[in-house]
């Protein structure tokens, strides 16, 4: 059952978990993540440059567009460098985007939509209809002249977006379709109110929109695409959850070891001791999965332990996350009920989080049809 | 001196096909899962002859002097026939405390004279060893123990009681921690470690019944009982220290221990093929969609054990919370072992309310026993709730 536990680490991804980890500690601090909560992108496009020059967009991008040919495994250690400080901005979203056209088509086709990326234009992918990540029922269509309508929901970032990369169909099948934000009519894109306030995400009405043919990508590698991209999306929102985990964790055991309640420090009682090493432990185990994860993740089209792998990640992380943020506010007591404790931060991050790319039940019910049939 | 990767896999090719050919064949009776539950003579002969026949094989003690009975070859060799033993299944190596505990620490600690007298029988099986560390009023504060030691000449005399003893009733010598001196300002600097023989007069053992139904414990009382002043280790005081040596030996041949395996191997594989022909409401079980959920959420907390593991010894993957995965290993095993066990017998339908020695019990009550026998892992060893104190305080640095 537990065959594959494969876990490696290389050098180059010590050195990138390094850098990423000083580099979000010194732009991210929380006065900072505060700042840009109510700002209307949500990030700040001067560290977005400076994350632009580091290289990142193109880490799991080819070399001979810009990129670094490293893999989507070395994405891995970033994000969650990301979730640990809490650093906002599109970049999961431009990630993952230029993963599922890589992966759905030969780069020489896409290679202005690719340079884009790693030269920082923001990207995302409109996919969700419906509140449901097991349906696949698509309405945003275009007819024979490529003139698109219907509306996508719940697209992450898609206000920065200078690329978005719609899910849609073509004779019967899925397809892609790559539209430019100045293809947008005005009005097209209304902003979610989002739980967790380091987001973003609006819903998309692309009525209208003309799609020139090289715009389209169809033929069976989408299909196989959109598996992947599903799969990438979810072990980079989990390695992004773990990150946050993990530092709720800290925010938690920070407080019960400063605050005192009938003389004790309240972090010598049981009640609330054991539940944090209930959550480290949860951490923990979310952290393997998700290198373990990144152990199995390659370029080509992903594997059945790495499917298994990826939706481990989320299932654990969301779930770890969830509770983590949940008792970092019980346990602040009165000031956890407050805007001002940071323990919020985190209990709206687990809430948003455990929705992208299916939630822990989405993922385990999968992982039984692997796991348990013959 | 190191092995080679092609020396190293055609031993695994040998060991996998020696092992095969000569694993027993079933009893006819029960035998124990792990070494903590060898509660009759009929258990105890067969696992004598079989610890005999695995070191007259040459596969245990493989790391061990040659000496004393080892085999004098890198620890890698014992790693590899563990593993085979462990995949084929085969008999525990019972003589735990000895592998384990007492014959490591006088590998690395003992005298010539101890080295002689010792380890060889260990090997053997003919000196099966126990371990005298708990008592009735200290278990999980073993380090106020009270079992007293006073020098008399060439003599220790001991008095108090020691529980949990493995095997005490068949045991030819213990590893006993007493207190030599119980005025010393901190607790632990009065203990000291014996290698005591357990055959004198003024030591009695009484069989512990467990909540399985079977023997394998003793409570040992030592009334007057006179031990030789030789079987002192180290010095008067140093018996915490010595008894802390021990556990580090938990970690394999690599660490020091003869090898074999301490306990039967129960992975989630072996449930799950239990339940293929299960029903729920006239459907398969394996098609419920609880039960599917739960088993995931399981498979999942194997899988994390096994991964942590792994990941313990990538260092960069390890800085947020040094030695967290080594010093949990423990609770998070053990909790979801007993877990898992509790869960396959809720899934037997009114089959699950059986026990050993019903005929229509499943694989004859093999997981209501393996549930009952999973506490002496989340007890034994510092319960699992002293575990998560020790966590907390030196992982996560949270106050007493």
């Amino acid at each position: 059952m537990i065959a594959n536990t494969a876990l490696s680490f290389d050098e180059d991804q010590a050195m990138i978990m390094d850098v990423a980890r000083e580099f979000c500690r010194e732009k991210s601090p929380m006065s900072a993540v505060r700042a840009l909560l109510d700002s209307p992108s949500g990030y700040d496009r001067a560290i977005w440059g400076e994350m632009v020059d580091l290289g990142w967009l193109g880490i799991a991008l080819p070399e001979d567009i810009g990129g670094s040919g490293l893999g989507i495994s070395h994405t891995v250690a970033i994000v969650e460098a990301m979730g640990r400080f809490m650093l906002a901005g599109p970049f999961i979203s431009t990630t993952l985007a230029a993963q599922l056209v890589a992966r759905a088509t030969p780069a020489t086709r896409v290679d202005a939509f690719l340079a884009d990326v790693v030269a920082g234009v923001p990207a995302t992918v409109a996919l969700q209809e419906s509140p449901d990540w097991g349906s696949d029922d698509c309405a945003c269509l275009f007819d024979d002249e490529g003139v698109m309508s219907g509306t996508k929901r719940f697209v992450p970032d898609a206000e920065v977006a200078g690329w978005i990369v719609v899910v849609t169909r073509h004779r019967g099948a899925p397809a892609l379709a790559l539209v430019k934000a100045e293809q947008l009519p005005a009005g097209a894109i209304k902003p979610h109110t989002l739980v967790d306030e380091t987001r973003r995400a609006a819903s998309i009405d692309f009525t209208g929109v003309q799609l020139a043919p090289e715009a389209i990508i169809a033929g069976e590698q989408v299909v196989v695409a959109l598996c992947d991209f599903y799969l990438l999306g979810a072990l980079l929102v989990a390695a992004e959850a773990t990150g946050s985990a993990g530092a709720c964790l800290d925010t938690t055991v920070e407080y019960l070891k400063t605050r005192k309640q009938f003389g004790k420090l309240i972090g010598s009682y049981q009640a609330l001791k054991h539940p944090c090493v209930e959550i480290l432990t949860a951490v923990d185990s979310a952290r393997s999965f998700i290198y373990h994860a990144a152990s199995l993740v390659t370029e080509g089209s992903l594997t059945r332990d790495a499917e298994i792998a990826c939706r481990m990640a989320k299932a654990q992380a969301s779930d770890t996350l969830l509770h983590a943020g949940d008792r970092a506010v019980q346990f602040h007591g009165g000031m956890g009920f407050t805007y001002e404790c940071d323990a919020q931060l985190y209990i709206r991050r687990a809430q948003w989080s455990q929705q992208q790319f299916g939630d822990a039940a989405h993922h385990r019910k999968r992982l039984a049809c692997l796991l348990l049939d013959e | 001196m190191s092995a080679s990767e092609q020396e190293l896999q055609d031993f695994r090719l040998q060991v996998s096909a020696c092992l095969e050919a000569n694993k027993p064949a079933d009893p006819g009776f029960l035998l124990p899962q792990s070494f903590m539950e060898v509660g009759n003579e009929q258990q105890l002969d067969f696992l004598r002859n079989w610890q005999y026949k695995v070191w007259s094989a040459g596969y245990l003690g493989m790391a061990w002097p040659e000496e004393y009975g080892g085999g004098g070859v890198p620890p890698e060799y014992q790693g590899i026939v563990d593993q085979e033993m462990r995949r084929q299944a085969v008999p525990i190596c019972f003589n735990v405390i000895g592998l384990g505990w007492a014959g490591p620490l006088i590998n690395d600690i003992g005298t010539e004279e101890e080295k002689a007298r010792y380890l060889k029988g260990i090997l053997t099986a003919e000196d099966i060893w126990c371990q005298g560390f708990s008592e009735p009023d200290y278990g999980s504060d073993l380090g106020n123990a009270q079992t007293r030691a006073v020098r008399d000449g060439d003599e220790y005399v001991i008095n108090g009681t020691k529980i949990w003893t493995t095997m005490g009733n068949y045991a030819r010598y213990m590893i006993l921690l007493a207190r030599t001196d119980p005025n010393t300002e901190r607790k632990y600097d009065g203990l000291s470690f014996f290698l005591a023989p357990m055959d004198g007069p003024g030591i009695e053992t009484r069989p512990i019944r467990k909540i399985t139904g079977e023997y394998g414990f003793t409570e040992t009382f030592f009334t007057d009982a006179r031990i030789p002043a030789h079987c002192l280790m180290g010095e008067e005081g140093q018996g915490w220290k010595i008894a802390m040596q021990t556990l580090q030996y938990e970690r394999g041949a690599e660490a020091g221990a003869a090898g074999g395996l301490a306990f039967e191997r129960i992975v989630i594989d072996d449930m799950i093929e239990q339940l293929r022909d299960m029903q729920r409401d006239g459907e398969p079980l394996l098609s419920d969609p609880v039960t599917r959920d739960q088993l995931v959420r399981l498979i999942m907390e194997e899988k994390a054990v096994a991964l942590g593991d792994k990941r313990a010894a990538i260092a960069p993957l390890t800085t947020d919370y040094p030695f967290s995965l080594q010093l949990s290993n423990k609770l998070r095993f053990t909790e979801y072992a007993r877990r898992m066990r509790q869960f396959a017998i809720a899934q037997q339908g009114a089959t699950g309310s059986l026990y050993v020695g019903d005929d229509q019990a499943r694989q004859g009550g093999f997981w209501q026993r393996a549930y009952f026998n999973s506490f002496s892992a989340t007890i034994g060893g510092g319960t699992s709730q002293v575990q998560a104190n020790i966590i907390a305080e030196h992982i996560l640095g949270l106050p007493k």
